[in-house]
């Protein structure tokens, strides 16, 4: 019997996945955030659409730390963040595993341009060179990155307008397979402005209520973070979640408890923004992986 | 019948009443939208290959196709040469309809082949092959590192990542559902 080679040929890999975890905690001391650890067995996870829980008895493994982590910020701890494994069920693929790792930071009194920012000076900082190469593409990181808004991305890459896509239900449909292959390559890109149809837990932008204050960052077309300027209206937060809990159960999806301690603390807490991002995907990028099962000591398939 | 989740590349549907096979597949979720299915399949009757995508909640129709037990003979200008065991007669599959599956054949190998009525359109392989390995570079003294690896083609042609002290000459079982290598085989 010889060693597992599948697993031991991943020892390069696993040793640059465990400096980025330290360079990412490096990067956060030293500019105050505090780290915390939340509960990854949770009562209620916030109720999306298009995100299925895994049932741990009669509670859920976390789909994301971000209601407990706005229950702190409600509390007064106004920069966090937290390194924590999610789980989502049914999601497999290239750059999809149903259990993975995600990075979640937030910060009150700030809104989604200074994460952007932050993007940028963390992601450089773990790179330490002013280009990356990736499946053979070099991505320039020259700062600032470029930020377009989602609506001229479907006006450039898309046959639909925003407004046509929202319409005709195929708003998913052009993101996925018109707008992600043909962003541009060469440079990391934020996609901004969410339609409100798209806004999850975002706030609306001042002075443009069709869009939110949300953005997902890209490097080499791979999707990398989503962001928002997050909502703190209690009103519009419980009307989302009822909405987007109805979808659900015409879908014929199960039903998800509303979370109601987030609910109710959301009043106090201060204007934030709020950031998740796949660390699992940031090891693909930095370590030149096409798959994401790669990137972890195993893979479900592989238990 | 199938669904979303059970699709993967190899998987063989019903489509308009022809069997198809996936050649290539994706699964593809934008931030917080729906996920979708993106597959490459190729119509096993006609050959043609086109892209679909597929959004959860579809359902699809698995393709029960007649096997028989066949035995690889050899590969001529018209393609590789399969017999049945049985009745002696002889069916050829050209390169297109084999895709991959042309590096996992060795001679007298038992494989099962996929029929549409007396035509072949496909095969069957055992999860794990064994092959002679051809070309690698020596391994070099020294090298103890359980988990380097370098290239290696063996007998049929076909290229993979191997362990390094994997060398010429030796045979490696592969599984020919991933196309990697799996282990080295005692002779």
């Amino acid at each position: 019997m010889e060693p597992n080679w599948q697993l031991s040929r991943k020892r390069q890999t696993l040793e640059a996945r465990a400096r980025i975890i330290h360079q990412i905690r490096a990067f956060f001391m030293a500019r105050n955030f505090l780290e915390v650890e939340t509960p990854l067995r949770v009562p209620a996870n916030a109720p999306e659409l298009y995100i299925d829980a895994v049932a741990s008895e009669d509670w859920f493994l976390q789909t994301s730390p971000e209601l407990c982590m706005k229950r702190l910020l409600a509390a007064g701890y106004e920069r966090i963040y937290q390194i924590s494994h999610c789980w989502r069920a049914g999601e497999r693929g290239n750059r999809h595993l149903p259990e993975y790792t995600m990075l979640e930071w937030y910060c009150g009194h700030c809104d989604y341009h200074s994460l952007m920012d932050d993007c940028e000076v963390l992601i450089s900082g773990i790179v330490q060179s002013d280009s990356l190469i990736w499946q053979n593409q070099t991505i320039d990181l020259t700062t600032p990155w470029p930020r377009i808004s989602v609506a001229q991305a479907l006006d450039r890459h898309a046959p639909l307008s925003m407004e046509q896509a929202l319409e005709q239900g195929l708003f998913d449909e052009m993101i996925a397979l018109h707008v992600e292959p043909n962003l541009p390559k060469d440079r990391p890109l934020f996609l901004c402005e969410y339609p409100r149809e798209h806004a999850a837990l975002a706030r609306l932008k001042p002075g443009n209520s069709k869009v939110a204050e949300r953005f997902e960052l890209y490097l080499g077309g791979m999707e990398l973070a989503n962001a928002f300027s997050e909502l703190t209206d209690v009103q519009e937060q419980r009307a989302r979640f009822a909405a987007d809990e109805s979808a659900r159960r015409l879908a014929g999806k199960p039903p998800y408890p509303s979370p109601e301690p987030f609910l109710n603390e959301l009043a106090t807490m201060p204007p934030s923004a709020g950031i998740a991002l796949g660390v699992d995907r940031l090891v693909m990028l930095l370590c030149d992986l096409n798959d994401i099962a790669a990137t972890v000591c195993f893979a479900p398939e592989q238990l | 019948m199938y669904t979303c989740s059970d699709l993967k590349k190899g998987l063989k549907l019903m489509i308009d009443g022809d069997p198809h096979v996936i050649v290539q597949y994706d699964f593809t979720k934008p931030g917080k939208g729906q996920a979708l299915y993106k597959c490459k399949l190729r119509n096993m009757i006609t050959g043609s290959l086109f892209d679909r995508t597929y959004r959860s909640g579809e359902s699809f129709e698995p393709a029960s196709l007649e096997e028989r037990d066949m035995q690889y003979l050899y590969q001529d200008e018209n393609g590789y040469v399969f017999m049945d065991k049985k009745n002696y007669e002889q069916i050829t599959l050209d390169e297109a309809t084999l895709g991959d599956d042309k590096y996992f054949l060795i001679d007298n190998m038992d494989v099962s082949i996929l029929m549409h009525g007396d035509r072949g359109i496909g095969i069957s392989l055992p999860n794990f092959v064994t092959l002679r390995v051809t070309q690698a570079d020596p391994w070099v003294k020294g090298d103890t590192a359980a988990g380097n690896n370098k290239p290696a083609t063996v007998e049929t042609g076909y290229t993979l990542q191997v362990p390094s002290f994997v060398e010429e000459g030796i045979l490696i079982q592969i599984d020919t559902r991933t196309g990697e290598y799996s282990t080295r085989v005692k002779e």
